[in-house]
């Protein structure tokens, strides 16, 4: 497998792009049930750290999760489906936007609990490293989920038995509605890594370059058996914490001054300077990439709903009829 | 057929299924060394660290990890060591190991087991005494089983531990140092099934756990006053062997439930809305209900004791019923 190029990046961060912002138009058109945590301004925290992970690689996602299954190559059919609760999608219609999963590509599902997926990562790389495969397991999550009670237990834990899993905080400034300053004490995530005997960085979330180079090295130190790392990816969600947060917590100055630094046009330019991207290519991608979330978009919508005798399946249960 | 303590039996059971299986481990607070109460002595010894895995006191990542790996292929055995301390990871248990299957369209299977030490009779007070699984019954997608002797918890281990979904097994550890007969050969038992424990014809008993041996002696004395109980260990409490109730009630025609748990909201209510709603034309009697007074759990043994059911309450509320 060869390693990925800028370009290949650029174009997954797009594809997330769009089909984030066309979740947000389905969205305010009310042809999605249930709420959505939009992934917009992270993108390049979540292709970065895919970049170096296989198929048989693990990942645990978070209620705003989008961004990670598009980047672990996550069907957009299905995935729409899904958040359209139709019975096509990845789940039946049963988990929706905080709960997708493709266990063939071993993400084991977006999480409504945060910091619900730290452990279950760790648990995954306990996995890996018992069957003696080199499968590495990649944990995401926020920065509030940093401050939730398993993620010291798992990070302790995982450490002691240097288990192959990477654990990347996106901290993009805010636990729900509270500013990183205002719930930690902390700047940098990273630094709890030494309190834990494990490896920490802290890098530029939105440099997907600067995320590749470091989750590689994290990756790699996972593979060969050189335990755990915290990997903190500094980005900003550009959205409210659901769609419709009011958003009382922050400025539109700031809002803006981190468009500024949109991780797309950071790659792009980056990519023009290197000779590597013209406006041509650019606008190729662009619509390449329109046409395969509205293929998406278009088989999600024409789905149907599941039969409401479906409710009852996929799960132990002794008299799930009663009450009915 | 040999002699084993319940804790024995526990151990038996683990080593049989690691044995059998690779895909077997065990982890928790003191596993490698053999238990808190001894249910895993030996079992390092043999199957290595790797597989026999002490962890630090960190209940949500045991259960977790436990999690995950399941998701991954393996059959982990978590332990925790006292049922109260499962507090400790209830969103593990509740909000992920019980949801992962469902909310992901059925595609993740999360076959693990949580043995949990339970129940009073220790004077180990408040926060290791309780017998939670009404907490746990009240959530689909778990499997709850408890068994009192030595050869229904290494049967009922077995099952829990072949079975594809979380399985929470209360070990009752007043019943720890108990021994009787376990077969050679582990019998077959399916997970929803109750146990007949004592066939009589005048009251149903219905229970489980710790009070399985506390009825029995009820029972006895009952017998010798010319009341005659039809003693079923229910076994697994989530499924619940609702037949085999209503079967003995056919018969008897008056039902008590006996469990240790607080009488409040414990899954005894369940069984009695069941059979009042299923089988009110086979009773002559009402309901009767014996659990642990509404209070924690007390140290000084004349209060454990009092708030704790006893063989005395069953007798008294068999004596009402009939």
């Amino acid at each position: 497998m060869t390693a990925p190029g800028l370009k290949d990046l650029y174009r997954s961060m797009v594809l997330i792009r769009e089909a984030e912002e066309t979740v947000l138009r389905l969205f305010s058109q009310n042809r999605m049930p249930g709420f959505i945590h939009s992934y917009i301004g992270e993108e390049a925290t979540a292709v970065g750290v895919c970049a170096p992970l296989r198929p048989d690689d693990y990942v645990t996602s978070t209620h705003r999760g989008h961004g990670h299954i598009v980047a672990k190559g996550g069907d957009l059919k299905l995935f729409f489906a899904e958040l359209y609760g139709k019975a096509a999608g990845y789940c039946k219609g049963k988990g929706g936007s905080m709960h997708v999963a493709d266990l063939d590509l071993g993400i084991l599902g977006a999480n409504g609990i945060v910091g619900g997926g730290i452990a279950i990562a760790a648990g995954a790389a306990l996995a890996a490293q018992l069957r003696g495969t080199d499968q590495v397991a990649v944990s995401f999550m926020g920065d509030g989920a940093t401050d939730i009670g398993v993620f010291h237990e798992s990070l302790n834990l995982a450490a002691l038995w240097d288990l192959p899993v990477v654990f990347v905080v996106e901290n993009n400034g805010y636990a729900d509605f509270i500013a990183q300053r205002d719930h930690q004490r902390i700047e940098q995530v990273s630094g709890r890594a030494a309190g834990y005997g494990m490896a920490g960085e802290t890098v530029d979330g939105n440099d997907v370059e600067a995320v590749r180079r470091a989750a590689s090295e994290a990756v790699d130190r996972a593979r060969g058996g050189r335990g755990p790392t915290l990997l903190e990816c500094v980005t900003y969600r550009w959205r409210g914490h659901f769609e419709g947060d009011p958003q009382p917590y922050r400025s539109q100055d700031e809002v803006e001054a981190w468009k500024e630094r949109d991780p797309l046009v950071l790659a792009e330019r980056r990519l023009a300077g290197r000779g590597e991207l013209d406006e041509a290519e650019r606008d190729e991608i662009r619509d390449t990439v329109r046409a395969r979330v509205a293929e998406a978009v278009e088989f999600a919508e024409a789905a149907p709903m599941p039969e409401p005798l479906s409710a009852l399946e996929d799960v132990f249960t002794d008299g799930a009829e009663e009450g009915w | 057929m040999s002699r084993l303590s319940y804790a024995k039996a526990v151990a038996l059971a683990l080593r049989e299924a690691m044995a059998e299986d690779p895909a077997v481990f065990c982890l928790g607070e003191d596993v490698g060394f053999g238990g808190a109460y001894g249910a895993t002595q030996g079992l390092r010894d043999e199957f290595g660290a790797a597989r026999v895995r002490d962890t630090p006191i960190s209940e949500s990542a045991i259960v977790g990890f436990s999690i995950g790996a399941a998701v991954a292929g393996f059959r982990p055995v978590a332990e925790i060591m006292h049922m109260d301390f499962i507090a400790c990871a209830m969103d593990q248990v509740v909000n992920q190991a019980a949801k992962a299957r469902y909310m992901f369209g059925g595609k993740a299977r999360v076959p693990m087991v949580i043995r949990a030490g339970t129940g009073g009779w220790l004077n180990a007070a408040a926060q290791h005494s309780q017998s939670l699984e009404a907490w746990f019954t009240h959530v689909p997608g778990l499997k709850v089983a408890t068994a009192a002797t030595g050869a229904d918890i290494r049967t009922l281990l077995r099952a829990a531990i072949w079975d594809d979904n979380p399985v929470i097994v209360l070990e009752p550890l007043s019943l720890y140092e108990i021994s009787g007969e376990v077969p050679d050969v582990p019998g077959e038992l399916v997970l929803g099934k109750a146990s007949r424990k004592r066939s009589g014809s005048d009251v149903t008993v219905v229970t489980w756990g710790a009070m399985v041996p506390r009825v029995l002696q009820a029972a006895e004395t009952l017998a010798a006053g010319g009341v005659s109980c039809d003693v079923l260990d229910l076994i697994t409490l989530s499924p619940w062997d609702t037949d085999a109730v209503l079967e003995s009630v056919s018969r008897t025609g008056r039902l008590l439930v006996v469990h240790q748990a607080s009488r409040r909201s414990g899954f005894g209510a369940e069984v009695a809305a069941v059979i009042g709603e299923r089988g009110f034309d086979l009773l002559d009697a009402p309901i009767g209900r014996v659990g642990s007074l509404n209070v924690p759990v007390p140290f000084s043994p004349p209060l454990e004791s009092f708030v704790l059911p006893d063989a005395d309450r069953v007798v008294a509320a068999v004596r009402r019923l009939v």
